[in-house]
């Protein structure tokens, strides 16, 4: 059969790969910040950094479209600057941080959760400051879950469609992800084409959970 | 293992959780199944009702919307249902099977696709006609031709996606015909319906779509730049078929009212063209 143009999966690892990275950074450092605040609002503040993993794509998408469209609050501002981001691959990147933030993030808490706090305490008692006590022993312990975690946030990235073709809109060669151009072969009726995208999503997601397989402790 | 920790945390949340949802379903499903059973009773001495399940190209929303009151005016039996979509996207449920009475695309291709494959109980009729326009949000400046989508000020122009969605298929041709295709292709958003196509120049996320006249007077957010030349792009008709999977004498009927006065007085209202038969 005849191969299809490859854009598509350059443009979803592309995305998914720098959507991880930023999760990554953000999804610990805010569960870092969540482990240790106690205070009234943990139950608020936790609901809404968890939303976007219960709510359907299509709201994410709509809420970020009306958020960051031209006519919306945060659309505008970037407007002064003369950027724009909707129907762009930082729109891609963006719809796929916001849906796969709540899985990065609950991973790092529970990650941290499990650690002795003890530990944490003894290297302060010793001296250590807070960064330090984060980076030489809160992170190292918290790793086999925080990788897990990522993981899982690789793979939800690579799988979004619904709030990514809100946002980002279908444009070959620059938005359209994998998922994208299956769903659009599918309804073209270009089934084979629809199977080849669809071969290589799985070929990645299998190299993906053997992987983490090996990384296993 | 490594994935199981991480939910090992707060299970006393999660079984909490969970015990809502288990009440949510048992709810729902009692409710269900008592007006299941309401029904049931009430339906027991069979009236003559017949629902009918039409697929129709998504640029006849609002048309047929209003023309479906003046049908069940006059067959107060019969419940019309519809399903609007891209005319590829139908044709494909179709052809998969969906139980759908009538079929009313917005080009020849998906209509011929199914004939090819014996689906029709009934030749095609053409209905009507359109025709494709550029169109800019409503506050937009300076745009005259199709030529001046080359501009850089001009970032993104939404069309339909033109394997499935006709209008795509005709805003391709015509920027294939001006040679202008290949050299706004980077601009191209592709939509997955003529309305969406619409709705993204609403909002002033792209600063020129393509779409049919009907949508373009639908809205009072659009303007219409320029009407597409009929020379440049394969006449746009809009086939109406009986399927073979209908079971339903009344898709015949539904048909016929279409092509009948009242329906075409509501067709010309939205802009449409009535095909020469």
């Amino acid at each position: 059969m005849l191969i299809p143009d490859l854009s598509p999966l350059w443009i979803s690892l592309k995305v998914s790969l720098l959507a991880t990275v930023i999760a990554f950074g953000v999804g610990t450092s805010v569960a870092y910040k969540m482990y240790h605040y106690r205070g009234k609002a943990r139950s608020i503040v936790e609901g809404f950094l968890i939303a976007p993993l219960i709510l359907p794509p299509t709201v994410v998408g709509f809420v970020l479209l009306v958020l960051l469209g031209k006519n919306g609050v945060l659309g505008q501002i970037l407007a002064q600057w003369n950027l724009r981001l909707v129907f762009t691959w930082y729109a891609a990147v963006l719809a796929a941080i916001v849906v796969s933030f709540p899985l990065m993030y609950r991973a790092a808490l529970g990650a941290f959760e499990q650690i002795d706090s003890l530990l944490l305490d003894a290297a302060r008692c010793e001296g250590a400051s807070e960064l330090t006590v984060f980076w030489y022993i809160a992170l190292p312990l918290a790793m086999p879950g925080i990788l897990a975690g990522t993981l899982l946030t690789f793979a939800r990235a690579l799988g979004e469609f619904g709030a990514t073709l809100m946002l980002a809109g279908n444009i070959p060669g620059q938005t359209q992800t994998m998922p994208m151009a299956i769903y659009f072969a599918v309804e073209a009726g270009a089934i084979e084409e629809g199977w080849f995208w669809t071969t290589i999503v799985v070929g990645i997601s299998l190299v993906g959970i053997m992987a983490a397989n090996s990384w296993k402790v | 293992m490594l994935v199981e920790n991480i939910f090992h945390m707060r299970t006393k949340f999660w079984h909490g959780l969970l015990s809502v949802f288990v009440t949510v379903l048992l709810i729902a499903d009692a409710q269900l199944t008592s007006t299941a059973l309401r029904n049931q009773q009430i339906a027991l001495p069979p009236a003559p009702t017949s629902t009918i399940l039409v697929a129709a190209a998504a640029s006849l929303q609002k048309a047929l919307q209003e023309i479906t009151p003046l049908y069940t005016r006059a067959n107060p039996s019969q419940t019309i249902n519809y399903n609007f979509a891209a005319s590829g996207v139908l044709a494909r449920q179709i052809e998969r099977g969906a139980p759908v009475d009538v079929f009313i695309a917005a080009a020849d291709k998906q209509m011929n696709d199914l004939q090819k494959q014996g689906l029709l109980a009934s030749d095609k009729i053409d209905l009507l006609t359109n025709q494709l326009v550029l169109i800019v949000p409503w506050q937009s400046t300076n745009l005259t031709s199709f030529r001046q989508l080359l501009q850089p000020e001009i970032k993104r122009i939404s069309i339909g996606e033109p394997r499935t969605v006709p209008a795509g298929q005709y805003a391709t041709e015509v920027l294939k015909s001006l040679g202008l295709l290949e050299l706004v292709k980077s601009k191209l958003v592709l939509s997955n319906n003529v309305k969406s196509v619409l709705t993204t120049v609403e909002t002033g996320d792209v600063e020129a779509g393509i779409v049919y006249i009907t949508d373009a007077k639908s809205s009072d957010k659009v303007k219409v730049v320029v009407i597409a030349d009929r020379k440049l792009h394969s006449p746009i008709r809009y086939p109406i078929a009986v399927l073979k999977s209908s079971k339903s004498i009344a898709a015949r009927q539904y048909v016929e009212f279409l092509q009948g006065q009242s329906a075409k007085a509501v067709f010309k209202k939205y802009g449409f063209g009535i095909a020469k038969p």
